[in-house]
């Protein structure tokens, strides 16, 4: 296993938490760090005609906000910290994404914020957390 | 806008006072057109004393041959297609572009709708418990149609350079004869076929859809909106309008995703109804076989029997017309094929799974109690076979009705659209302007009787299809092409499994 991290961030404080501790980690380690983007989205939904000619404008746009918004910023704060990174933005199930590039990028670790979803919206649709902890393959780290 | 609107308020208005001088004027203007068109296109060769429309001979003649020739694509890429929607083949890479499934759904409720609750029972009525049969043999060989056409419509689609993409029947044909050194021929059928799916969307695709889901309201009110089609036909195109205009995703969100449970809900008291008459269901299946090879009581016998499935097949499942190719081709993919094969189970969905089992909650109505519909055909014989088990299913099948009417509309919009941006260019303005013109016809559906525009778009959407299948007999040996380097591909583990 290679001396790799993932950072879950979704551009709230939470994820900016997780990514602080893992630069910790990784300075210690010499590890490098993988940061993540995930958009939540199901290939098994309906739409019109028009969206589905829209998709793929409408996908690219969303991977270019990711990075500009969220990636850029975050990426800086790793280099200027003088470790390597490398970033992804993927659409996906949450943890299930996750999941699968902790597994093609080969890391040791996850890092991911506490979302602070409430009680009934986890109830309903189940917590991101929760359920990565439930299915990751290496630890995971949830940074309050 | 708004004087469109006044336009339409005023002719809804009148429509009390004067709806017969009205009809009577678009009638008689109309009539004779109507006439002549329908002779050309449902012109009929009797055989035996049955009457068979060449159009249906030419439909059912083009899924033949795909079927053999493509090697019985329609059985052997069964098993492939489900693995694709799944997601089997999925690039996690890839993921957030339109997925199989999405593509599939999109095209499945477009093409799910009144056809298959009420086709079934004018099939039935018309050709006997043995139409049942070739319906769905028709439906098996459609497969193959849909197959060769949806693969085509990737294929050939026009990509701009603002990364959205234009195809179907039209860009293949103008492209496909192209390079088979026939330029102007294949100009020639691009525009004809984009005339014929514009026109078309306004009527099978619209004012016919809007029509049925009125007069499903009406019975089920028990007559209580009698004289208010044009309030109806308002707040449909109002919706409508919101919609394909107004961009509200909401709303087509919504009845995206209402119709797939629909369209489970119907199959499931389908199979409850025919569980409850299980005494009459051997009965009934045996009258479906005998009734397909002897054609009791029917006018033409067997083969009149045969003649009104396959009819009512193409009617529902609309392969052969090249518009579900239209859908398709909004999927972003590098395999082509791959679009093909999953289209090979809209037939499937549409009318061996849907339609039979309609047609099986009749026939064991008709065995338990000959007489249960009175003298109701369509959609209200379908109902009225519910309605010996649960009294309320009229109101659900209604609704159910007007759902499938509304996604219809919406997937037609889009299909018309793409004809209309084919011959006038992709300019945004004249987008808006058919935009507006198919909410208006919207309204029209519900206000007046115009009988004989129904009949002139009806024709043309089947004349659409002699283009359509003449260019998929010339296309053919690309797309076998492709497949068989496909499947070898799959074969070699080149297009590996991500799943």
């Amino acid at each position: 296993m290679s001396n790799k991290l993932l950072v879950a961030l979704d551009g709230s404080d939470g994820g900016r938490r997780a990514l602080h501790a893992a630069v910790e980690h990784a300075s210690l380690t010499g590890a490098d760090l993988v940061l993540t983007y995930v958009i939540e989205w199901t290939p098994y939904s309906f739409h019109t005609p028009q969206e589905l000619e829209e998709r793929h404008q409408r996908r690219e746009s969303e991977i270019e906000r990711a990075n500009e918004s969220v990636l850029a910023s975050e990426r800086e704060v790793v280099i200027s910290a003088g470790l390597k990174v490398e970033t992804v933005v993927r659409h996906g199930k949450i943890a299930e994404t996750l999941v699968n590039l902790a597994r093609e990028h080969d890391v040791s670790q996850i890092y991911i914020g506490r979302r602070g979803e409430s009680l009934v919206h986890s109830m309903i649709f189940g917590s991101v957390t929760a359920s990565l902890i439930q299915t990751a393959e290496v630890p995971v780290t949830v940074v309050p | 806008m708004k004087r469109f609107m006044g336009m339409l308020v005023l002719l809804a208005g009148s429509h009390s006072s004067a709806q017969a001088g009205i009809d009577d004027v678009i009638n008689s203007a109309t009539a004779p057109i109507a006439t002549l068109i329908g002779q050309i296109v449902f012109f009929k060769i009797p055989i035996f004393g049955a009457q068979l429309p060449v159009v249906v001979l030419w439909l059912v003649v083009g899924a033949v041959f795909f079927t053999f020739y493509m090697g019985f694509i329609n059985l052997r890429g069964f098993k492939h297609a489900i693995q694709l929607v799944r997601g089997d083949y999925a690039d996690p890479n890839s993921s957030g572009e339109v997925s199989h499934f999405q593509a599939l759904a999109t095209a499945v409720s477009g093409t799910v709708g009144i056809g298959n609750i009420g086709g079934v029972a004018v099939a039935v009525t018309v050709g006997g418990p043995g139409a049942t049969f070739w319906l769905i043999m028709a439906g098996f060989l459609g497969m193959s149609t849909k197959f060769v056409e949806c693969t085509l419509g990737v294929k050939y689609r026009k990509e701009f350079d603002d990364g959205h993409v234009s195809g179907g029947p039209m860009y293949y044909l103008r492209q496909g004869f192209k390079e088979r050194g026939m330029e102007g021929f294949g100009k020639f059928m691009g525009t004809f076929y984009a005339i014929g799916i514009f026109i078309g969307a306004l009527g099978i695709g619209n004012m016919f859809q809007s029509n049925q889901a009125y007069v499903q309201l009406n019975n089920v009110s028990g007559g209580a909106l009698d004289g208010l089609g044009w309030l109806v036909g308002l707040i449909l195109a109002g919706v409508v309008f919101s919609v394909i205009v107004g961009g509200i995703k909401s709303i087509a969100r919504v009845t995206e995703k209402i119709v797939p449970f629909m369209a489970i809900f119907y199959c499931l008291f389908s199979i409850i109804v025919i569980l409850m008459n299980v005494g009459s269901l051997p009965q009934a299946i045996a009258n479906i076989f005998t009734g397909a090879f002897t054609g009791e009581g029917v006018a033409g016998g067997a083969l009149g029997a045969m003649i009104i499935g396959f009819q009512r097949a193409v009617f529902s499942n609309e392969a052969g017309i090249g518009s579900a190719s239209i859908a398709h081709s909004a999927v972003r993919t590098d395999e082509p094929v791959t679009e093909g094969i999953v289209s090979l189970l809209e037939p499937f969905i549409d009318t061996i799974v849907i339609c039979t089992i309609t047609a099986l909650v009749i026939g064991t109505a008709q065995v338990a109690a000959p007489d249960f519909a009175g003298d109701s055909i369509g959609v209200a014989m379908t109902s009225a076979a519910f309605e010996r088990e649960f009294s309320w299913f009229p109101i659900p099948l209604a609704f159910a009705a007007l759902m499938f009417a509304f996604s219809t509309m919406i997937s037609w919009s889009y299909y018309g659209l793409k004809g209309w941006t084919y011959l006038f260019g992709e300019d945004e303005r004249g987008q808006t302007i058919y935009k507006i013109l198919f909410c208006v016809f919207v309204a029209l559906g519900c206000v007046v009787q115009l009988g004989p525009i129904l009949d002139i778009s009806d024709a043309l959407v089947f004349l659409i299809c002699v283009p359509n299948i003449l260019g998929l007999y010339f296309l053919a040996p690309i797309v076998k092409r492709e497949m068989i380097s496909y499947f070898a591909r799959v074969e070699s583990g080149e297009i590996r499994k991500f799943k």
